[in-house]
């Protein structure tokens, strides 16, 4: 390190060279920790938007050297309000390109790596050569799947026993409005994200007869002409683009013209964007926020200068100031980070449909499924129930969609294998049924 | 009877790129953003972070105060200052570099001391809507505050220090109209019907419908029909059901006039279990809120001037209102909860409580003019659009006054007193407070911070511990400070460590956007962030 370096990190290298009553208890202070934190370690940042731009920077400024970023998004006008590292002129570039870019400018001594992909195009090997990830997601999805990647990385003994080394650290940050969240989580250690699914608020759905015959509320009115008027007409010979300002316009006008003719009132433009693109408010103060104690908390797990996060904290500024952070607990039969308990699914007899069980996968408050592909194991065959993500093979098993289990064959003990985006890895459902009709002869 | 329907607004670019944040504090919030001016003191990491979270949300000017040289040191935590401007001064070129951030914003920098300023040119102050300080000496807390306190403008104090820091709000009086509550209970008045709708709910004949209508008749309607009952079973035409005795026979009465199957199975009529799960909230007897009691007696009321704000204009006429029309209540807020209903049934219902609204904002609004005429101020210095607002939101108003900064440092107030009784809390993060404000007094005594070199880490720590013991002295507290504790502030010798300022940063930003709206409540009036455990705490000095 030359010595204007180590003169820019003198603030660092207070909190790593000297000791203090407060510190970890395996804290060894010294100048090795800034080097490990300039040379040594490599680290994944999982999205270049608001939460990832706070945590590009936040993580440059603290002393980190190498980090990879990944995101597949390109930047919006409306990114502008909060993502920093963007100007106007990169309106349509690659977020993780332009903001990597900009960090390896202005800080150069971290030197910041971009991804334009797709969090799934990338394989193990890809997500094993970090010491830790750090997440700052608006998608439920893409972080359940980040997680899954991470578990699936461990490895375990004989005897069960984890092998530590194996372990690679997420801290995961989420923001709505003014409220957010930060966790820790060592996985196979402490609660996965899939263990604590509940935490996250339910989507809001509307009954769709209350759309087709009741509307009541500006929204219904959007609802139908995006489920049902859009389809019937067609208008453009595609589906709904949200991004394309002839298609928002189009659904803004009939919403109107639908709530004009049963006297609702309260339609307008920004409400109908609000439902179609279902946007999540979003300001700059929290995105700060929440990525700061994400990156105090990376800082933490690179450098053991304090203990961890114990495991989740919460963060709320609409009244006042709120945090409150506690300790959120594993579930013994997560789906993700419990590899050797049993899951079951609990079904009422064999007179259900196969869609029902998807159906059942879906809104399970343990797995909550988004688009689940089912294979079953019937005399040691595997056989394909229903794929839904390969056109042909969709088309060839919809039609299981409307058979009873007792027509496909499936009985009480049953092993359903399970894959869903929500998860890199496939898993195994037992499938309990109470009343079982087959006949076992 | 069909309209056609008007061309769809484009949005402008404007409204495009502030989008995500317009949905929190709409289109007003957003213009009082973009004609503030928000004055920095001192551009450190801190200063800059509180910055960025005000240029990005397109605030209208800031004006950084700062004499520093760029070094290296704060290049290293310091996100708007690069190594390649070394030497130079430090506010012009975070000026500069934060106003790449958005170009709606206006930069100013003025290289010049705050205490020179505040003795040559004061009143330069008073074009600031909001002052926040980072990193300033206590003779300088001192006379900047009274100085605002003077001019009645905001003023925040902020530290970052190693893994802790703090803000202090000073405010003279803030008040507010949209505080956006979290869990409001809808405004029914089932307890005290406005005729239309008293008439309307009278119109309805539940046994007497098929059973399609029956399915979708708006809970509301359910609710008052079994007051009633229950009203004439114990003979009381004013009674509401209060205990959990009351409620829950209501509930059964609900639920025994569910229609039934032939087999005798009840029909899935979710309105009428929308119903019982409302018994809770729904009857709830309409009252003026203790809140607004509270600023219904203050002080500005008693003599309204040419002088005073709006705000309070209003509040006299609200309490006229209340007084006299509204018998008690504050005006209809006229929103309808969502509810399980055919669309004439709830549009009709939700009509009427809209009506009455406007037929309250009228009478307010009359009694409004009345009283701008009597302090002979032109009629349109509160618009019916205000007043429309003004009522709607009538039942979260809220006034806050703060104290004065100075006083805290002078002894006078109060304010020794809070902070020895937070401080017999051991949990409590008022013991940082303390031990920032000892950080201070050292630096007014030895012109360096504790533990800035290394050899000075130990001998610091009894001086430190001497500054504090000083301070408590002063308050007339029996507490100490713990001594590992002031070690650890000796360790950190003035460290800032970037993550930590961007937490606070991130935080006195909104606490400055909530001041300039005028919308959400400020934290009152102190704030301590502890970046070890992931926590913070606020309390009343
Ligand atoms: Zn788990």
């Amino acid at each position: 390190m030359s010595e204007s370096d180590t003169r820019r990190w003198n603030h660092l290298k207070k909190i790593l060279e000297r000791s203090s009553p407060f510190c970890h208890p395996d804290f060894e202070p010294g100048t090795g920790i800034l080097d490990f934190l300039q040379n040594s370690c490599k680290l994944l940042v999982v999205g270049a938007g608001g939460l990832g731009c706070e945590l590009l920077k936040d993580l440059a400024m603290m002393g980190f050297g190498n980090v990879h970023v990944i995101d597949m998004d390109t930047i919006d006008l409306s990114n502008l309000n909060r993502q920093f590292l963007f100007r106007k002129k990169d309106v349509n570039s690659s977020k993780a390109e332009v903001a990597a870019k900009f960090i390896n400018e202005r800080v150069p001594t971290c030197h910041v790596t971009p991804h334009h992909c797709k969090i799934q195009d990338k394989n193990e090997d890809f997500y094993r050569q970090f010491h830790f990830v750090v997440c700052g997601l608006d998608s439920v999805v893409a972080r359940r799947w980040i997680n899954g990647m991470l578990v699936s990385l461990l490895s375990y003994d004989e005897n069960q026993q984890l092998d530590n080394s194996t372990i690679i650290p997420l801290i995961d940050g989420g923001t709505e409005g003014f409220k957010g969240n930060i966790r820790v989580i060592l996985p196979g250690i402490t609660p996965c994200i899939d263990c604590t699914l509940d935490l996250f608020p339910p989507q809001v759905t509307y009954p769709l007869c209350t759309i087709a015959s009741t509307p009541r509320l500006p929204e219904h009115c959007i609802e139908y002409i995006k489920l049902i008027q859009w389809p019937k007409d067609n208008p453009f010979d595609s589906n709904i683009d949200t991004d394309d300002p002839a298609h928002i316009s189009w659904i803004y006008e009939k919403s109107l013209e639908r709530a004009d003719e049963f006297g609702i009132n309260g339609i307008n433009y920004r409400l109908v964007q609000g439902v179609i693109k279902n946007i999540i408010p979003a300001v700059a103060s929290t995105n700060a926020v929440i990525a700061a104690a994400c990156v105090t908390e990376a800082f933490k797990v690179a450098t053991s200068c304090c203990p961890l996060l114990n495991n989740y904290a919460v963060f709320n500024d609409a009244d006042g100031i709120y945090t409150y952070t506690y300790e959120a607990e594993r579930k013994s039969d997560c789906i993700t980070c419990s590899p050797t308990t049993a899951k079951y699914l609990d079904i009422d007899d064999t007179n259900v449909r196969l869609e029902k069980i998807i159906e059942m996968l879906s809104e399970h408050p343990q797995y909550q499924m988004r688009n689940p592909a089912l294979t079953i194991e019937l005399e040691e065959k595997r056989k394909t129930l229903y794929m839904p993500n390969v056109p042909s093979i969709e088309l060839k098993t919809r039609p299981n969609l409307k058979m009873t289990l007792e027509q496909l064959g499936i009985a009480d003990g049953c092993k359903l294998l399970v894959a869903d985006i929500t998860n890199p890895r496939a898993f195994e459902i037992i499938l309990r049924i109470k009343n079982n009709y087959v006949n076992m002869e | 009877m069909a309209v056609p329907s008007p061309k769809s607004p484009e949005p402008s670019e404007r409204s495009r790129k502030y989008d995500r944040q317009l949905r929190l504090w709409g289109d007003q919030g957003q213009q009082d953003l973009e004609t503030a001016h928000v004055c920095l003191i001192n551009a450190t990491a801190l200063g800059t972070e509180i910055l960025k979270s005000l240029v990005l949300p397109g605030i209208g000017a800031f004006t950084i105060i700062d004499t520093e040289i760029i070094t290296e040191d704060d290049v290293g935590s310091n996100f708007f200052l690069t190594a390649d401007r070394i030497g130079e001064k430090r506010g012009s070129v975070a000026s500069q570099l934060l106003c790449e951030l958005n170009p709606d914003t206006r930069g100013h920098f003025v290289d010049e001391s705050l205490l020179k300023l505040l003795d040559l040119n004061p009143i330069m102050f008073n074009k600031f809507t909001v002052v926040v300080t980072a990193s300033l000496h206590e003779k300088e807390i001192i006379e900047l505050s009274h100085k605002l306190w003077e001019f009645n403008i905001p003023l925040l104090v902020c530290q970052s220090f190693g893994f802790f820091g703090s803000m202090r709000l000073q405010l003279a009086e803030h008040t507010m109209i949209k505080t956006h509550p979290d869990n409001q209970n809808p405004d029914l008045r089932l307890d005290c019907p406005f005729q239309a709708l008293k008439d309307h709910f009278d119109s309805y004949d539940l046994e007497a419908l098929d059973l399609t209508n029956h399915l979708h008749v708006p809970y509301l309607v359910i609710l008052y029909k079994h007051l009633e009952k229950w009203r004439k079973n114990i003979d009381d035409n004013n009674a509401l059901p209060e205990t959990y005795k009351d409620k829950q026979i209501i509930r059964q009465n609900i639920k025994n006039s569910i229609r039934k199957h032939d087999n005798g199975t009840l029909h899935h009529e979710e309105n009428f279990e929308e119903a019982i799960r409302s018994v809770n909230f729904a009857y709830n007897r309409t009252l003026l809120p203790t809140d607004i009691q509270g600023i219904f007696k203050d002080e500005k009321l008693l003599n309204l001037t040419s002088y005073s704000r709006p705000f309070w204009i209003m509040v006299k006429a609200l309490k006229d209102f209340v007084e006299n029309e509204g018998c008690g209540r504050l005006p209809l807020r006229g929103t309808l909860p969502d509810m399980t209903a055919d669309t004439f049934k709830y549009i009709s219902l939700q009509q009427l409580y809209h009506e009455q609204a406007i037929k309250d904002v009228e009478i307010v609004y009359n009694r409004v003019q009345q009283l701008l005429q009597n302090l002979n101020l032109p009629d349109d210095t509160i618009s019916e659009h205000d007043v429309k607002v003004f009522c709607k939101h009538a039942s979260e108003l809220c006034v806050i006054r703060g104290t004065r900064i100075a006083d805290e440092y002078e002894h006078k107030g109060n304010t020794d007193n809070e902070i020895c009784q937070s401080l017999e809390d051991p949990d409590s993060l008022i013991e940082h407070y303390v031990i920032l404000r000892g950080i201070e007094r050292f630096y007014s005594e030895y012109y360096t911070y504790p533990g800035e070199i290394d050899e000075q880490v130990e001998p610091d720590i009894p001086k430190l511990k001497s500054c504090i013991s000083k301070l408590l002295n002063e308050w007339g507290c029996m507490s100490s400070t713990k001594e590992d504790c002031i070690h650890e502030y000796c360790r950190y010798g003035n460290s800032e460590l970037h993550s930590v300022s961007s937490f606070i940063g991130g935080c006195v930003s909104h606490e400055i956007i909530k001041l300039i709206t005028q919308q959400y409540k400020p934290v009152n009036n102190s704030f301590v962030y502890n970046a070890i455990n992931c926590s913070t705490e606020c309390f009343t000095l």
